[in-house]
């Protein structure tokens, strides 16, 4: 099936390895990923936090693009997903602001005619491609690795009725099915703070420790995650965490996808390994696992 | 055609500089949706309990909503309240009464920079600048950018401990010096323009 693609900033920078698993993993399980022709940021929450109108236009202009390459829309970074998703459901539901948004959108030829979904690629492939399929697929068993699911906020949150809100499984389930040991995870849904790094980092290291903290708790390996600014925020940060606490964290953060991206047969390099700065050793755990 | 947002007033005296303010912020919470259970709030706590950041707020998002009701703005938005909130929704999606925290929390964001009450280096309000400044510039995001801008509006002198974890994501590829720009920006600065206009234009009740 063709998806249309929504890739946003971050998986272009910071969170390159993202965008580089999910493309390998789609194009693996014989789905084609169509990208929005020119996409601008979706306006983040940042956007939407202080202009109302404006937030809704930046993203609607996305969705007028999307729509022309088909109904079902992905996007994998959670605040993207977030943004565009309530864009879409503001618009569907209100007159008074979807006239606004066409009458600017006409500037460019623009019209967006609601008719587009807005998914997320964890439940895309739970949900339409099935664990069976990506099962078939499989070439490369992830058992005996031990993973803590970090869901974060704004995949089951808002609710949406994807999933549980307080408890989510999607994850837990896909990475089970492909062999991993998923541990107990309390955290699974705490917030990491988001942007706060940057504007308040004393509140934003607190929230990380804990969240690490948990994961080491349960004996986890590798914390995986569905968003570029978790990622970052729980890897690039434990230095500080560690000075600061004065704790001895060193524990790898991965993608959903790139672990997908293995059980499918990918190399390191495609599904952007080598760009973590906490390297992630899987070969020598998971030979060993395999024993 | 603005949707009806008298029954979510308060009764209680209020004076004028709030009254100005409390219209303008009900008339937000009128397009968000499922804004009006903002009436059903029975003060329980659950949002402030639920929320990660509760502990370093001067208001807790349950007195947020008793100040509102009491007709109290102004403090409400002189608040750090409504900007350390992290937008995780934790306390929207526990809410017994449906009521939209989070996005109730974003209207008081936008009530707050429209009448300018906060602090004029408040760091978030200053990232959100940059974000916005940015943003219309490139049409996307561009990471290096903000948080330059950012730290040399708020703290420029710890910009040097920014540099050895730029090096290691710099290595890695996960930076672009350069800004990655869509292609039409030309276009996109007129879809700007009008939507400058249309953020102006306030739906006038039917007579």
């Amino acid at each position: 099936m063709d998806y249309v693609y929504y890739p946003g900033c971050s998986l272009e920078t910071s969170g390159k390895a993202y965008d580089e698993s999910v493309r390998f993993v789609f194009s693996q399980l014989g789905h084609r990923l169509l990208e929005i022709e020119d996409w601008n940021c979706c306006g983040a929450t940042y956007y939407m936090a202080t202009r109302e109108t404006i937030s809704l236009v930046i993203s609607a202009r996305n969705l007028a693009l999307a729509e022309k390459l088909g109904q079902n829309l992905i996007a994998p970074c959670s605040s993207c997903y977030t943004i565009l998703y309530k864009t879409n459901k503001i618009l569907q539901s209100n007159p008074i602001m979807k006239a606004k948004v066409d009458q600017s959108l006409r500037r460019d030829k623009l019209s967006y005619n609601l008719s587009l979904k807005i998914r997320h690629p964890l439940e895309v492939l739970v949900t339409d491609i099935g664990l069976h399929a990506i099962q078939e697929k499989q070439t490369f068993s992830l058992r005996g690795l031990k993973v803590a699911p970090y869901y974060g906020c704004q995949i089951v949150r808002p609710d949406r009725g994807l999933d549980d809100k307080e408890d989510p499984q999607m994850m837990d389930k896909l990475l089970a099915s492909l062999g991993a040991e998923v541990v107990p995870f309390a955290a699974k849904v705490r917030c990491c703070g988001g942007m706060l790094m940057t504007t308040f980092p004393e509140v934003a290291l607190k929230l990380n420790r804990e969240i690490l903290e948990t994961a080491l708790r349960n004996k986890a390996e590798v914390i995986v995650t569905t968003c570029p600014l978790c990622q970052i925020n729980l890897e690039a940060y434990q230095d500080k965490i560690n000075k600061k606490f004065n704790t001895h964290f060193h524990l790898p953060i991965l993608y959903f996808s790139q672990l997908v991206g293995l059980a499918l047969g990918a190399s390191p390099q495609q599904i952007g390994l080598h760009r973590q700065l906490i390297p992630f050793n899987f070969e020598a755990k998971l030979q060993e696992g395999l024993r | 055609m603005k949707k009806d947002t008298n029954y979510l007033q308060s009764n209680g005296y209020i004076q004028e500089k709030d009254k100005k303010l409390l219209d303008s912020f009900l008339l937000q919470v009128a397009n968000i949706p499922g804004g009006e259970s903002l009436r059903k709030c029975i003060q329980c706590g659950t949002c402030t309990g639920s929320c990660p950041v509760s502990y370093t707020m001067d208001i807790t998002p349950r007195e947020i909503i008793a100040l509102f009701r009491a007709g109290d703005m102004e403090s409400i938005l002189a608040s750090r309240t409504i900007w350390i909130c992290a937008s995780c929704y934790a306390c929207t999606v526990r809410c017994p009464q449906g009521v939209q925290v989070t996005d109730l929390l974003y209207a008081l964001k936008r009530l707050a920079i429209e009448n300018n009450i906060f602090p004029k280096k408040f760091p978030v309000f200053a990232l959100s600048q940059s974000f916005v400044n940015l943003t219309n510039r490139y049409g996307r995001s561009y990471e290096p950018g903000l948080i330059l801008s950012y730290y040399l509006r708020t703290k420029p002198w710890q910009l040097l401990t920014l540099f050895p974890l730029f090096i290691k994501l710099l290595t890695r590829g996960r930076i672009s010096l350069l800004p990655k720009k869509i292609k039409n920006t030309a276009n996109f600065s007129k879809i700007l323009n009008e939507a400058e206009i249309m953020e102006m234009i306030i739906p006038v009740r039917e007579s």
